[in-house]
């Protein structure tokens, strides 16, 4: 296997990891501040992927649907916070758990009946189309590699965010303590409303990201919303970082298995069966990477207990 | 106000004579929905023993359901072609006998529920539900690209798996075997429920502290629970491989692990009817949902919501009005 393939699947790899944190980073923060466990949202990325492929369809722009996919997302987030998930914080999780399950048929049949069972497709804008050629002569997706910069951008904007302004002082106040920031006059229905919207936004982002590699179908934010979980599991709950840290692993280690196990088993096995069987265990790794790193570190390799 | 007791057998008495009337009036579909609804019921009492009585709320059950209906798929399939499973270093051939098929299902249930189990034990609470999610994904996932049964497509039986003196293609008849393993499950869960074992359970769900105080290994105790759970999820899977003649990874996906789950949250957590009650709605739900709008789901998702967030108990939790914590 060639060292070009190889940073190739790195890069790849890198661009997975940053989309994953996208989604694992909203899950993460929502956890944190409230409590609460999400499962609808995966479908608030698959709202973000249908709001920018319509949005594209409709004006040909990119930034606008890239734009609609934000609001879109951050409008929906909003509207089952205030009608939904904020009955469910004092709930224990099995409530979460259930009451967020039935958002997803909800949400999944509601697209299912707006825009039809077949899939939409989002093009990658003109600018941003071809490949260029990084130093070393390789040549990669621009695509990909803006994806890359914005997670990373994002990342930084939402450390930034967190430990330096007032919002962030508060998010960080009401992990804490709840009814103290509350005493303190923070109006805390509003705050959990706004961290909601916030994550529901950068799911969406994710989402509508995506939706230019790959097709946008109903059912599309489920197989995201469980690597996301992975991700936080070995990252640590409520951590931004360690959401970082894991998404980026379960990207590497997802994207490389993929392609390098079936090439390892290939060396001492015939080729077919080296692929079925480098293929299958590939589709493990990450689950035996997380099983890893619980044996060492129930709580995540950045959480607290 | 109904005493549960009555309210369970009132239960037991529907789920049976529905089926015995359809089979009088000559509606086979129904007794189906009925033996469904049966199975289901039976994947769901096992889910109960973890999450209603331990508090263990496991979102990966699809793993022991699906594990269960493989079992009887590689088995039966291997039956069909007369090839054997395995022929060194000891000939393992395929069987289409039900019990012999409802052994190894259990048994490769509860070691797959062991080795789960024994990782995500070590975790509580949110990681421990998001833990067993992500497990459970993973048989979905290995399923999906692992082409020797199936893949993606599952895997498709001809002909029903046979029981020693019984006609399991007559459907009256295979109720009857569902049946009768539903309530022998149901009758061994009460016992176990109410045996120390049972208790140590509750009691460490209800106040976990206190148990390790007086000495409870509440690893062990959790451990073996979740491993009798896995193990009676996987049975109801091999026997829902039968009803459909098919196993495909949906049995493993995690919408099958959310349902399993619906099924005791309708019918009430930690109540022993509760799964029947819940899957017979359940059932009955889909089928007359079904009937009205193709976006069925829709009021699925709707109602699900409304049990959760306003009627909590369920079906049988509401009915017999008698306080069982869940809370954890």
């Amino acid at each position: 296997m060639s060292s070009i393939l190889i940073i190739e699947q790195i890069l790849n790899g890198l661009q997975f990891g940053v989309m994953l944190f996208l989604m694992a980073a909203g899950l993460t923060l929502i956890f944190g501040v409230m409590g609460l466990i999400n499962l609808a949202h995966g479908s608030l990325y698959m709202v973000g992927a249908f709001a920018a492929a319509a949005v594209a369809g409709w004006t040909g722009s990119f930034l606008l649907a890239l734009a609609a996919s934000l609001a879109a997302a951050a409008l929906f987030g909003a509207l089952i916070e205030l009608t939904v998930i904020r009955r469910l914080y004092a709930r224990d999780h099995l409530d979460q758990v259930l009451a967020t399950f039935a958002l997803i048929l909800i949400f999944s049949e509601a697209t299912r009946w707006v825009f039809g069972s077949f899939p939409l497709f989002l093009n990658i804008p003109e600018a941003l189309s071809g490949t260029l050629t990084l130093p070393g002569g390789i040549e990669y997706s621009r695509y990909r590699l803006t994806i890359i910069l914005i997670g990373l951008a994002v990342a930084v904007g939402l450390f930034l965010l967190i430990s330096k302004t007032r919002v962030g002082m508060r998010i960080r106040a009401g992990e804490n303590d709840r009814e103290m920031i509350g005493a303190l006059g923070v109006d805390i229905s509003v705050l959990y409303t706004l961290v909601f919207a916030l994550g529901a936004a950068l799911a969406g982002l994710s989402g509508a990201l995506v939706g230019a590699i790959q097709s946008v179908e109903v059912g599309m934010g489920e197989p995201v919303l469980i690597l996301a979980f992975v991700v936080i599991v070995i990252g640590g709950i409520g951590s931004i970082k360690g959401a970082l840290a894991g998404a980026i692993l379960v990207g590497l280690t997802d994207t490389l298995g993929r392609t390098m196990l079936p090439w390892a088993f290939a060396v001492f096995m015939d080729p077919a069966a080296a692929s079925s069987v480098g293929s299958a265990l590939a589709s493990m790794l990450i689950y035996i990477l997380m099983a890893g790193v619980l044996l060492f570190k129930p709580t995540g390799l950045f959480g607290s207990a | 106000m109904i005493r549960e007791r009555y309210l369970n057998l009132l239960i037991g008495a529907l789920l049976l004579i529905v089926p015995l009337v359809a089979l009088q009036l000559d509606e086979p579909f129904i007794i189906t929905l009925a033996t469904k609804a049966a199975i289901l019921a039976l994947a769901g009492v096992g889910l109960n023993l973890a999450l209603g009585q331990g508090g263990l709320v496991s979102f990966g059950h699809a793993a022991y359901f699906g594990i269960g209906g493989y079992a009887m798929g590689i088995l039966a399939s291997h039956a069909q072609d007369y090839a054997p499973l395995m022929e060194a270093p000891f000939l393992i051939e395929g069987t289409n006998l039900m019990p012999v098929i409802w052994l190894v299902a259990i048994v490769a249930s509860a070691l797959a529920a062991l080795l789960i189990g024994a990782l995500s034990l070590r975790t509580s609470g949110v990681y421990f539900i998001m833990v067993t999610l992500a497990f459970g994904q993973m048989f979905y996932y290995f399923t999906i690209s692992w082409p020797a049964y199936g893949g993606e497509d599952g895997l498709s039986i001809y002909v029903r798996n046979q029981f020693p003196g019984v006609n399991t293609l007559d459907p009256i008849q295979f109720f009857g075997i569902c049946f009768v393993v539903l309530m022998a499950v149901l009758f061994l869960v009460n016992r176990l429920n109410k045996s120390p074992f049972g208790l140590a359970l509750n009691g460490a769900h209800q106040n976990e502290e206190r148990a390790l105080t007086v000495g409870i290994n509440v690893y062990r105790l959790r451990l073996v629970a979740f491993v009798i759970s896995g193990a009676i999820t996987g049975l109801a899977g091999a026997l829902f491989a039968d009803l459909n003649r098919f196993v495909s990874p949906t049995m493993f996906s995690w919408h099958t692990s959310g349902e399993i789950m619906v099924f005791i949250i309708l019918g009430g957590v930690a109540r022993l009817f509760g799964p029947v009650a819940g899957a017979a709605v359940y059932i009955l739900l889909e089928h007359m949902l079904g009937g009205i709008s193709e976006y069925w789901q829709i009021y699925l998702g709707l109602i699900l919501l409304f049990v959760v967030l306003f009627a909590k108990g369920g079906i049988v939790g509401g009915l017999a009005r008698r306080e069982v914590r869940h809370d954890g």
